[in-house]
């Protein structure tokens, strides 16, 4: 095939874009005179807002991904599934920068968002990758970053352990990963996705034990990714030692772009039809997420309820988030998967700004009053009305309570689910909700109810956190009531592509 | 029928919303604004719902209109289609696209069930704004949290999509924590706020897969054997003309449930019937906010821990709202687990009734004697549904309003006495009548309400549910196993009716002692009497009931024109 760099452009215009903007922080932070290095954060974020439209404007043709689109000799997938996760990623990206603007230590320092940017760029990458290798280059190039900025305190002793340990389990996640990859590759002799899939069909079919062992690989390395039971042990320590706005930010690109991977990879690689020695690869990979679902959702929730530190206890409630994520992923065996890739895509991208949300607020709260302690939240809705109603509205999503986007997204994976066949596992899930929702309000009761010592000292709302939270409060609301049908539709359409 | 127009339905839900987003972004300090948007936005709710209530008495009694109609349909003799008689019912209907691809709708309107709700909802809000008038802790957020709450019960009585009916019934959920906890009782606020918040969300979150399983089963039907179903009922415009196969419209599900789509095997399982199977989630689900034994454990805690405005609209609205919803996504969508299930379910209302009351007359805080005679009387309300037929359903559906007025004004005045004596004890109040005259009256109004006086719609409520009783004995048989139970529907109802003899016990010794009987003025000398705002809230709420009682014609006809398409769902006479 002839190669048409002009076609096959704008299935990486925002990684182009983002490669730019790396390069002109990098300069503008070095050659930069100091009132423009403070305005690297706001550069940042508003370049990675006007990238998060260019997948909006160049959307690709809806005749060529009914059969899904491979560009860049095969590396590249140009379909609406990447594109609504480039989307949310790159939004991530860019309110993280608001949000670290004020933070001491982090903000303050250019490379920070030089650094984000990069992981930003793997998280792209990894949301259109179809070939082993790319899928290998663009998962390290999004981990290694946020090992960096794990640890970007370098005088704090906790920033640094937590940067040690998530590089130290990351890396051995990526190694088992990596030994998965190349028995696939070892099998099949190609490292493109879809080629996987049609050279194991076509095999002998003597290898099932072995393509199976390849496929827990893989999964226990998204599993690390997407912090789920149990490989989620690096998750509360990294989250509560990293500077809190990388905590956010780990806490949402990283598992949204593992989320769009894992939806690819497993569609990809082990489709429904793919029949080893007459069994049928499918069943075994989603038994095997339902047992990864319910685990990590029970564990996350149940441990949740002990916590009394905040960063921590949301650590544990996004491994819950991701167990809950991991039914839509487990219902791609129904007969309509467009409903599993819709409530996948659509939990990620509403929790995407929930949790931006929930640490935006908490990282104001931990400036203000040094503490990470929930008791210390204590009378906030007398000290900051607007905060305490941010944290407030973004907690509900995470509990899934309307008007909020948490409780259409929760529906929409329960609706999934229950269209596959896995009436038991919505069971589960909903008790969890309910689980769930208990330390949610928990921590809500504490800013509305409790008194604390300090009730009469006003917390004062800098501007920038202002802009940014009352914009992702909006947004969440948005996404809970009028913004659901084109989101949703959109992300339907995500499925059309696999 | 339906249309996109606008509907006044729709201003009833969004005035306390708006209202309560302005309350947001006031000054603290500004208490009188505070009040003043909060009580211009529940009145011009409940002058709204005036409206809509009257207007579909018109609906319904006018000359050609749906009593008429229904009453041909009966003479006739053909066979009745509930869903055709459902939407003939519907009245104010507005109907707005939300998730095409899903089938989900903003579809607002109300039937003969539905009216007298909407009626009461905008009654409890306005007492309950003007009984919050003097609340001293964060005036502004209490307001708007409340406005909040109104609006989701508003939503919940309103939806004839069963998406929007779970979202408003969720929506609803989290005020009431708040409120509960933040401005409640200090010593028992955030247990009871807790459990309440925990018992009601599981419940309906077991409602809400039955609901997704519902949705589907429908869904496959339309899609497969009944397409032609589907083709008629658009062309016959019973449905709207863009429907889908899978759609979350309460008609569509209940034409669903009629042409049998739900009666079949899940899970492939033979025998596992899908309407036997779900109706328990569905009908316990929502009647955990009823009250339902067992599960009625959180209402007496969260009553008496609640503020005064929020065990108003709580005992007096929200638990109609469990009811409500137990009846239109349980029986209405499951008509065949209903047969299948309220024989024995009507144990659970039996002892409702009876072990509330009870409970009630031992109490000796007097919020905890009104919240267990709360779950007293919404047995009733489910024994009511129990009977499935139309006399005892209409009587529930009376019920339920004239409950509403009443408990809520009970808590009114409950709170009125407790906001000067600072006291809730029972024997060491007395005489209050000398010094509270109206709030004595008033109670004095309630209590024989509850008692079932003639004259007061309590009697217009309970006669027609033991009266249903009596007839359903003879219809109604419990199969258990090899063992079969039939005529037992009249004893129960022979014992419920000693619950009524005991409500009288309490309603009397409570009367007797807080009212009469000697007052301490040493005690309770800064007692006086209450304010105009206050007097408004007692007319308000008991102005109805006595209305309700001298002229039942007003609410009974309009609840009997929307319990008959049960009736022909459930496949009764």
């Amino acid at each position: 095939m002839e190669f048409d760099l002009w076609a096959q452009l704008p299935s990486v215009l925002p990684e182009v874009g983002l490669t730019t903007l790396a390069i002109v922080v990098l300069f503008a932070d070095i050659y930069g005179s100091p009132a423009a290095r403070r305005q690297v954060g706001t550069l940042s974020a508003i370049g990675m807002t006007l990238l998060a439209l260019t997948p909006l404007i160049w959307q690709p043709d809806p005749a060529l991904f009914e059969y899904g689109v491979l560009l860049w000799g095969g590396m590249v997938n140009y379909d609406p599934l990447s594109q609504i996760f480039k989307v949310m990623l790159l939004l991530a990206g860019a309110v993280t920068c608001l949000m670290a603007a004020g933070e001491k230590g982090v903000g303050d320092k250019g490379e920070f968002y030089l650094i984000v940017i990069v992981a930003t760029l793997g998280g792209l990458m990894m949301s259109s990758a179809s070939d082993l290798i790319l899928v290998f280059v663009a998962l390290e190039t999004l981990s290694i970053p946020l090992y960096m900025l794990a640890s970007f305190r370098r005088g704090d002793q906790r920033s640094a352990e937590s940067g040690m340990k998530y590089f130290l389990y990351g890396a051995f996640a990526s190694a088992i990963m990596l030994f998965g990859f190349s028995l696939l590759y070892g099998f099949t002799g190609t490292t493109n996705l879809a080629g996987i899939a049609t050279a194991l069909g076509a095999g002998p079919g003597d290898n099932l034990i072995a393509v199976m062992t390849a496929l827990v690989m893989v999964v226990v390395g998204f599993g690390f990714k997407i912090s789920a039971v149990p490989f989620h042990f690096w998750t509360p320590d990294v989250y509560e030692g990293a500077p809190t706005p990388v905590t956010a930010f780990v806490s949402v690109s990283s598992k949204a772009a593992s989320f769009a991977l894992l939806l690819r990879f497993l569609t990809a690689v082990f489709p429904a039809d793919l029949l080893i020695a007459g069994v049928v690869i499918q069943d075994f990979w989603v038994n095997l997420l339902v047992v990864v679902s319910v685990v990590s959702m029970t564990l996350g929730n149940v441990v949740a309820l002990r916590q009394s530190n905040i960063k921590r206890l949301l650590a544990y409630s996004s491994i819950a988030q991701a167990g809950y994520t991991l039914i839509g992923v487990a219902a791609l065996q129904g007969l309509n998967d467009s409903l599993a890739v819709a409530s996948v895509s659509f939990y990620m991208f509403m929790y995407i700004f929930t949790n931006l949300l929930v640490f935006g607020g908490v990282i104001l709260f931990i400036s203000a009053t040094d503490s990470e302690e929930i008791s210390d939240l204590a009378g906030l809705n007398r000290r900051s009305p607007w905060l305490a109603l941010f944290i407030t509205v973004g907690l509900l999503s995470l509990g899934g309570i309307p008007p909020t986007a948490g409780f259409f997204g929760k529906f929409f994976l329960f609706q999934a689910a229950v269209n596959a066949n896995l009436v038991g596992l919505a069971l589960i899930a909903v008790t969890n909700a309910i689980i769930a929702l208990y330390y949610y309000l928990v921590v809500i009761k504490v800013m509305y109810v409790d008194v604390g010592p300090d009730d009469d000292k006003p917390i004062v709302l800098p501007r920038n956190y202002a802009w940014s939270l009352g914009i992702t409060t909006l947004v969440v609301v948005l996404l809970g009531t009028i913004a659901v049908t084109p989101i949703y539709d959109w992300a339907a359409l995500g499925a059309a592509g696999l | 029928m339906v249309s996109t127009g606008f509907s006044v339905l729709t201003a009833i839900i969004f005035i306390p919303i708006i209202a309560g987003v302005v309350i947001l972004f006031l000054d603290r300090k500004n208490r009188d604004l505070v009040r003043g948007i909060g009580v211009t936005a529940a009145s011009a709710a409940l002058a709204l719902s005036l409206a809509v209530f009257f207007g579909y008495d018109n609906y319904v009694k006018q000359a050609g209109g749906l009593l008429e109609t229904q009453a041909a349909m009966l003479a006739s003799g053909a066979e009745l289609s509930g869903t055709q008689m459902f939407v003939d019912a519907l009245a104010f209907e507005q109907r707005v696209v939300w998730v095409e691809s899903l089938g989900i709708a903003y579809h607002v309107g109300v039937d003969g069930v539905s009216a007298p709700m909407v009626l009461l909802t905008g009654m409890v809000a306005v007492a309950g704004v003007l009984i919050s008038w003097n609340i001293q802790d964060r005036l502004r957020e209490f307001m708007a949290v409340f406005m909040f709450l109104v609006a989701g019960v508003f939503g919940v009585f309103i939806a004839v999509d069963l998406f929007m009916l779970f979202f408003f019934y969720e929506l609803a959920i989290f005020p009431m924590y708040l409120l509960i906890a933040g401005w409640g009782w200090v010593k028992l606020r955030e247990y009871a706020a807790m459990k309440l918040t925990l018992y009601i969300l599981v419940g309906s979150v077991f409602a809400l897969v039955g609901a997704v399983a519902m949705y589907f089963a429908a869904g496959d039907y339309f899609s497969g054997a009944g397409a032609d179903v589907l083709r008629v009922a658009v062309d016959g415009g019973i449905l709207p003309p863009d429907s889908g196969a899978y759609s979350w419209s309460i008609v569509h599900l209940t034409l669903a449930a009629e042409n049998g789509a739900f009666a079949i095997d899940i899970l492939g399982i033979a025998g596992l019937n899908f309407a036997k199977f779900w109706f328990p989630f569905m009908f316990l689900g929502f009647g955990v906010l009823a009250g339902v034994f067992p599960f009625h454990n959180w209402s007496p805690d969260g009553h008496v821990a609640a503020p005064t405005a929020v065990s108003m609209i709580h005992a007096g609205v929200l638990m109609k709202v469990g009811a409500f919803a137990a009846l239109r996504c349980g029986m209405q969508l499951l008509p065949e687990g209903a047969d299948t299930h309220l024989p024995w379910m009507v144990f659970l209302t039996l002892i409702n009734v009876v072990y509330g009351a009870l409970i009630a007359f031992r109490q000796r805080d007097f919020k905890y004697v009104i919240g267990f005679s709360s779950v007293s009387h919404m047995g009733l309300v489910s024994m009511g549904w129990a009977t499935m037929n139309q006399t005892g359903m209409t009587g529930a559906g009376i019920q339920m309003f004239s409950h509403g007025a009443m408990t809520a004004l009970f808590f009114g005045v409950v709170g009125m006495v407790y906001d000067r004596a600072h006291t809730r004890d029972i024997p060491s109040l007395g005489g209050f009548m000398k010094v509270m005259p109206w709030v004595g009256i008033a109670f004095v109004i309630g209590g024989l309400t509850s008692m079932g006086m003639p004259g007061l719609s309590g009697f217009i409520a309970e006669f027609p549910i033991f009266q249903g009783m009596w007839a359903a004995s003879e219809q109604i048989t419990l199969q258990l196993g090899g063992f079969q139970l039939s005529n037992y529907y009249s004893v129960l109802v022979v014992i419920a009716a000693l619950g009524i003899v005991i409500t009288a016990a309490y309603v009397l010794r409570v009367a007797g002692q807080v009212f009469f009987g000697e007052f301490d003025a040493e005690r309770f000398h800064d007692v006086g009497n209450i304010e105009m705002t206050d007097r408004i809230v007692l007319i308000i709420l008991g102005a109805p009931l006595i209305i309700l009682g001298l002229y039942p014609p007003i609410m009974a006809p309009m609840i009997e024109s929307g319990i008959r398409p049960l009736i022909a769902l459930l496949g009764g006479g």
